[in-house]
């Protein structure tokens, strides 16, 4: 393996390691839950999209051969990630329109924007 | 051929996605991709009454290219709020972005687009779906980054959604 595809692969392993640690945090510290949902975004977008791409380039350069799973990880991840998120967010919803989190940081549960028209949202249904 | 292919792009996608999950190209796996990618389509095809056409081009390739770019971008922007910016200094806020898409799946596209690009999180869409409420972790004028959404990701989908 060449020197500049060590160098390559260690700078986008550190740079994914970097930011999945800094998403971790995110979640450690934000103050409520949707901005918690921030955080593992974060994480899965460019920690992990950094850790593929240095899978992709390692593999050839250390004469193990071409693998293309990683676009596949890749293309399923960002289908999965943003479902997931959406589904945490609408759970969170119905939690503050029942209250169920007396104390929510965002404080939504009041100040739910309207849409803008006569149609509410979705998550509550036709009301 | 309409109706041995209902969705010719749906078919090159499982193909594809087929060969790549084998990481080889053979004759048995380009045989067994080609059987997968016409059953599959014509047995999915009830669910999908009405299909967006989708204007198949540079556009896609431009937007994803778009949309990688900015979240490694928008990346650094929210590391750098989480590990600098004090708690009380946040400001999230909730977003009603009106919406001019009309297609199931390009209201889906931009949701997930803007799930993805960092700092900002789709949660709900109206039931006329109209509006599409989204949560910034930190926004000083929500107004502009609204008109920067509906500029930056729905003008092109618009293109690409027919």
């Amino acid at each position: 393996m060449s020197a500049l595809a060590e160098i390559v692969v260690s700078a986008l392993i550190v740079t994914g390691g970097v930011f999945a640690l800094i998403g971790s945090w995110g979640l450690v510290r934000l103050p409520s839950l949707m901005t918690r949902l921030h955080g593992p975004t974060k994480a899965t977008t460019l920690g992990v999209g950094s850790c593929l791409v240095a899978s992709m380039v390692y593999f050839p350069s250390a004469g193990l051969g071409w693998s293309a799973h990683e676009l596949l990880i890749t293309l399923f991840l960002f289908i999965t990630a943003p479902v997931s998120a959406n589904m945490i967010a609408k759970a969170h919803l119905h939690r503050q329109r029942c209250r169920l989190d007396a104390d929510a940081a965002d404080g939504i549960g009041e100040d739910l924007p309207e849409t803008g028209s006569d149609a509410g949202w979705a998550t509550f249904g036709d009301r | 051929m309409r109706r041995l292919f209902p969705h010719p792009g749906l078919s090159v996608l499982l193909v594809g996605v087929w060969l790549l999950m084998l990481n080889a190209v053979t004759a048995g796996g380009v045989v067994l991709g080609l059987v997968l990618g016409t059953v599959i389509p014509i047995f999915s095809g009830p669910f999908w009454p009405d299909r967006p056409r989708l204007r198949f081009g540079w556009g896609i390739v431009a937007y994803l290219g778009l949309v990688i770019g900015d979240i490694v971008v928008a990346n650094f922007h929210v590391a750098r709020i989480i590990l600098l910016r004090r708690t009380r200094d946040l400001r999230p806020c909730w977003l009603v972005i009106p919406l001019d898409l009309r297609s199931a799946e390009a209201i889906t596209t931009l949701a997930a687009t803007i799930s993805l690009t960092p700092g900002t999180v789709s949660a709900d869409v109206s039931t006329d779906g109209r509006f599409l409420l989204v949560h910034a972790l930190d926004a000083g004028d929500p107004a502009a980054e609204v008109a920067r959404i509906k500029a930056r990701y729905e003008t092109r989908l618009a293109r690409i959604f027919r």
